[in-house]
């Protein structure tokens, strides 16, 4: 084919079945004698079960609980960490953990059942807030301390030495909310057994993730476990590790009745019971000297991981690593910890924690150069990183950083100076920015020492080739971002390159498609395969070649320590947001959106505006209107029409710009993207805000409710 | 108690006997086996269910099939197989506005409800013509182009 630039827009693979409806999804699909299921779920945040009163059950129906996990078998989920249980057995540690399954073949007697089914509890104080928490409210239930992971990292002079020479001390607390994630379709799975197998379809991440974490609750090798990967409506983080939780008790369930067994939340359960964006608060105490240079941060993190681990410490991690922001800061400590509360299990959510803590970063060079009587961008450009730069883990950064140019082009499109200038602090007219950045897959070393991502393609005789990896395509585009890379590389049309949803019996593990890491680290495989493939493609007729994860040489990291260079390489990113706020109302209006990222070299424009614009219009949803509080162990919002994300009115068209800085170690100069593009346009709009009605905004969501107190009761 | 319920469905006339109560969309999708029609909330909020009865749009949650009676419904299974629809059809597809896809049928519904109606809609009037439906992943720009697009290549088809 006449080859064009990768970044070429071409149409996506599967737009045309997913726009006419003929594309399936989990809850289109039936099987032979399928039933239907419904969870059984704790309707209290904190106690023990003392019994449950099943109502008499018509014949083919089943009540499914823990004690259908046969004695080989351990009732648990193996996530990252292996604390959260299949079925609660005795201690319930959050309302809507799993206790049972009713399954069936009639919904509507299913629901019935469930209404008649009753449950008493022995029922203790639960700990809802990070402050419950960390007071151990109604007492410890995770260590002795409700600590469930903790941090530190160092650079620079001892903090006590810094702060005694400090000349003045700026300090802020910062705090941001639940998120939920309301991808369209909501969780769906089902299990069937085929052969001597059992077979998972589901609408997930992580095939592989789904056949480690379940298989133990019937000690069975992973090979009798398949999971195949349906085509996903949404996850964001959302299908990353939570698909276990409906797996697993599906398995038992299927194991005891012998018959295909399907789940599909309904959307009040998807809210209510599934895991959100850990709620954080972030305390970050600024030493300044005589001249208002800043002489060193302390920084205290602490993240609401709610009843069970996950992969809440990763999460923690990361949102540690990112805790300064683009910025090279002289002397740094920053602590962090999360803290056990009986809310539903925080866990994946784009952006992995750094969300949280750019916020407060963000926010705090606002507030810093405020309080210096400084512009808030000229502050920010004294400090940012840039090549060479050290790390607030005493790792380096290796890529250019073009934050400089980025920063022009979106504050000579916006007419920022201008408006900053003209927009009086109290007019109601504010502009705001945010710089951001985000770590491409996954932690330090390892994409090296616990992935060691596989991905192999397999010529056929008429010449065709499969893309067989474990990667998943969620909306993001992967699919397409991957026949672009292979077609490119062989130099064939993109027909001849297949992409299937994975099944974990016909591919290859390559990773959880998580961590802004699958086009950047699967990609640069997929590329490397098919260069390999180029060798003998003209001679070879029917033939496969598989390629393992090599780690770049010079990136040194320590785990136990968390030292040395935590990411191989950052995308970058700056947002403008303009907003006009009503002096009746409050109402905020986005009057313009101005963006610039840095994804290393585009694999595909059009896919890539796609990801920016989601991912932008989703971390203004998180700043403004996306409330989703917890009273009492009970989430208060639980339906689309109480917790409210961007419609096509609420955010006007957005700008968006691209600087080209192919990264060495991606496919085409790649790197990670879907998640940068999250992490700071909510900052610039608080920033705009906060100008607009000349109140410091340190918390969100900030929704019209939240802006009237700050205005009528000032900070 | 059931009912026997006539109606129009993608040009057929057909024939349910079912409870009027149940909801048009669990009869589209189960007894008529259109899953092209999706569930995303089941409250009438997210748009993905929609479809055109008697020309308008309506969300088939919010509708029991005893009000369907006699009217003429046209689902995305339908309406893709028409001029009008593949030309949204393949603009979405060209413009970039499909990602995971899930509210899509739906979004496509709800731009043949507002061609039909405004043939050469403005930016504007087309973010209030999408405004019923909801997307997670896209920010609705390059659905907002698509549609503007598909209003270009299909001139006089509305």
């Amino acid at each position: 084919m006449a080859k064009m630039p990768i970044e070429t827009a071409v149409r996506r693979s599967d737009a045309i079945a997913k726009a006419s409806g003929t594309q399936k999804y989990l809850s289109d699909m039936t099987f032979e004698g399928m039933l239907y299921s419904r969870m059984v779920r704790s309707s209290i945040p904190r106690g023990i079960i003392k019994n449950i009163e099943v109502p008499s059950l018509p014949e083919g129906y089943y009540f499914i609980s823990h004690k259908d996990i046969p004695p080989e078998g351990k009732n648990e989920l193996w996530m990252i960490a292996k604390d959260w249980k299949c079925f609660a057995e005795n201690e319930v540690r959050y309302v809507g953990e799993t206790i049972g399954l009713l399954v069936g073949p009639d919904r509507n007697v299913l629901a019935n059942l469930l209404d008649d089914l009753i449950i008493t509890y022995e029922e203790h104080e639960p700990a809802i807030s990070i402050e419950e928490g960390l007071a151990c409210k109604g007492g410890a239930f995770v260590n002795d301390t409700n600590i469930f992971c903790e941090l530190e990292i160092k650079t620079g002079d001892e903090m006590d030495e810094v702060f005694n020479r400090a000349d003045r001390v700026f300090e802020e607390t910062y705090r941001t909310g639940f998120q939920e994630h309301v991808h369209l379709e909501t969780n769906s799975v089902a299990c069937v057994q085929e052969d001597d197998a059992f077979v998972i379809y589901a609408s997930a991440q992580c095939p592989f993730y789904i056949r480690k974490s379940i298989a133990g609750l019937l000690n069975i090798p992973y090979d009798k476990i398949i999971v195949r990967q349906t085509t996903t409506g949404g996850a964001f983080g959302g299908k990353e590790h939570f698909p276990d939780v409906l797996a697993g008790p599906l398995l038992v369930a299927v194991n005891t009745i012998g018959k295909p067994i399907q789940m599909v939340f309904d959307r009040s359960e998807d809210m209510e019971f599934s895991v959100k964006r850990h709620p954080s608060r972030t305390i970050i105490k600024t030493a300044l000297d005589d001249k208002g240079a800043i002489l060193g941060m302390d920084i205290d993190v602490v993240y609401n991981v709610g009843g069970y681990l996950s992969c809440s410490f990763v999460v923690l991690q990361r949102g540690v690593f990112h805790a300064t922001g683009c910025y090279g800061i002289p002397s740094t400590r920053i602590h962090g910890r999360g803290v056990a509360t009986n809310t539903f299990p925080s866990d994946a959510f784009r952006g992995f924690g750094a969300p949280q803590t750019l916020f407060a970063i963000e926010r705090h060079m606002d507030h810093l150069a405020n309080f210096l009587g400084r512009d808030p961008l000229e502050l920010r450009n004294e400090y940012l990183l840039k090549k060479g730069s050290l790390t607030n883990t005493n790792g380096h950064v290796y890529e250019e950083v073009k934050l400089p140019e980025m920063i022009k082009q979106i504050t000579d499109a916006s007419d920022y100076w201008r408006k900053a200038k003209e927009y009086g602090r109290g007019t109601g007219k504010g502009i705001g920015i945010a710089l951001y950045n985000h770590g491409g897959a996954f932690t330090g070393n390892g994409e090296q020492m616990i992935i060691k991502g596989h991905a192999r393609l397999h010529k056929h005789s008429d010449g065709t080739v499969d893309i067989l990896v474990g990667s998943t395509e969620m909306g993001q585009g992967f699919q397409t971002a991957l026949r672009k890379i292979a077609a490119q590389v062989l130099d064939l049309d993109l027909h001849m390159i297949n992409y299937d949803n994975p099944d974990t019996s016909k591919v290859p593990d390559s990773g959880p498609t998580a961590a802004s890491r699958s086009t950047m680290i699967v990609g640069k495989l997929v590329e490397r395969a098919a260069l390999l493939m180029k060798e003998r493609y003209d001679s070879e007729e029917d033939f496969h070649v598989e390629v393992e994860y090599e780690h770049p040489e010079g990136f040194p990291w320590d785990q136990n320590t968390f030292q040395g260079d935590a990411y191989l390489g950052y995308g970058w990113g700056a947002a403008v947001v303009e907003v006009e706020v009503d002096a009746l109302t409050s109402e905020v209006e986005t009057k313009g959106i101005w963006v610039s990222h840095d994804v290393g070299h585009p694999i595909d424009e059009l896919l890539i505006r796609g990801q920016v614009n989601g991912g932008v219009i989703q971390s203004l949803g998180y700043a403004s209107m996306e409330k989703m509080e917890n009273k009492k162990g009970y989430f208060k919002q639980n339906s689309m029409s109480d917790y409210i994300i961007p419609t096509s009115m609420d955010f006007p068209k957005m700008e968006s710009f691209l600087v080209d800085n192919p990264y060495e170690f991606g496919p085409f100069g790649a790197k990670g993207m879907g998640e940068l593009v999250f992490n700071g346009a909510d900052a610039a709009f608080c920033e705009a805000v906060s100008r607009a009605i000349d109140r410091r905004i340190c918390e969100i969501p900030i929704p019209p409710e939240t802006i009237v107190e700050l205005e009528i009761h000032g900070n | 108690m059931e009912t026997k319920i006539d109606f129009t469905l993608n040009g057929q006339q057909v024939s349910v006997t079912t409870d009027p109560l149940r909801r048009l969309l669990d009869v589209i999708r189960e007894d008529f086996g259109l899953t092209g029609t999706k569930e995303g909330c089941g409250e009438g909020e997210c748009g993905a269910c929609s479809v055109l009865k008697d020309g308008k749009i309506i969300t088939t949650c919010m509708v029991p099939i005893g009000a369907v009676g006699g009217s003429d419904i046209v689902t995305i299974d339908g309406l893709k197989e028409t001029e009008q629809g593949k030309t949204i059809i393949e603009a979405f597809a060209d413009g970039g506005a499909v990602q995971c896809g899930f509210c899509i049928p739906g979004m496509v519904m709800a731009a043949e409800d507002l061609l039909r109606s405004n043939p050469h809609p403005s930016e504007d009037e087309i973010r209030k013509g999408i405004s019923g439906n909801i997307c997670r992943c896209t920010g609705y720009d390059l659905i907002v182009e698509s549609i503007a697009l598909a209003s270009e290549r299909g001139d006089g088809l509305w």
